[in-house]
């Protein structure tokens, strides 16, 4: 039963793993690639070591892969929104089809969505 | 084993984003993930394995990376690095 369920985290960790990784190759600007891949990648991670946890129990294997996924859970989201905060602020474009801009008046009315070509 | 060689094209996947990715804040989230997907790589070489030291290097993986992407942010608000 423990066995069955460690598998069904461990591939669902897996796909979700390569699903993030796809949105950051596929993705048109760098704010959907970051939603994509840190979210799916941090909940991906977290399902591996969660499997790997419960395949091997409380021994060192376990409580380690345990104390990363709690590691990984913490850090990852936290980096990448310093990283997005810093592009806003350094001013990277959004992509051309985005309908609206939240951060148009705190710059002071300068648009940073590309323009079409 | 079968899961490791199907994480490997995820790795790939954020490898061609750092060498293409048009700017620099593309190129820092890319390693950040490339460094967390390599962790899970590890652990899992470590359960296969039986070898419960290699989860030592997963978790310096993320550390490692955490601290790489916060110095890049840090960079990027144009900030000095020690306040």
């Amino acid at each position: 039963m423990i066995s069955a369920l460690a598998l069904i985290f461990l591939w669902m960790g897996v796909g979700f793993v390569l699903l993030g990784a796809l949105g950051l190759a596929r993705f048109p600007d760098l704010y959907n690639r970051m939603q994509a891949a840190t979210k799916c990648v941090t909940l991906g991670v977290c399902g591996i070591m969660l499997g790997i946890f419960l395949r091997s129990g409380f021994n060192a294997l376990g409580v380690k892969a345990l104390l990363c996924a709690i590691f990984i859970l913490l850090t990852v989201p936290v980096s990448s929104h310093a990283l997005a905060r810093g592009s806003l602020i350094a001013g990277v474009k959004l992509w051309k089809g985005t309908v609206k801009d939240e951060f148009t008046l705190d710059r002071g009315g300068e648009s940073i969505i590309e323009e079409e070509k | 084993m079968v899961p490791i060689i199907v994480l490997i094209p995820a790795a790939l996947f954020c490898l061609y984003r750092a060498l293409v990715g048009p700017s620099i804040a593309d190129r820092a989230i890319a390693v950040d993930m490339m460094g967390v997907v390599f962790s899970a790589i590890t652990a899992l070489l470590a359960l296969r394995l039986r070898l419960s030291y290699l989860l030592d290097l997963s978790i310096a993986l993320a550390v490692i990376s955490f601290v790489g992407a916060l110095a890049l942010a840090k960079f990027l608000e144009k900030r000095s690095l020690d306040d």
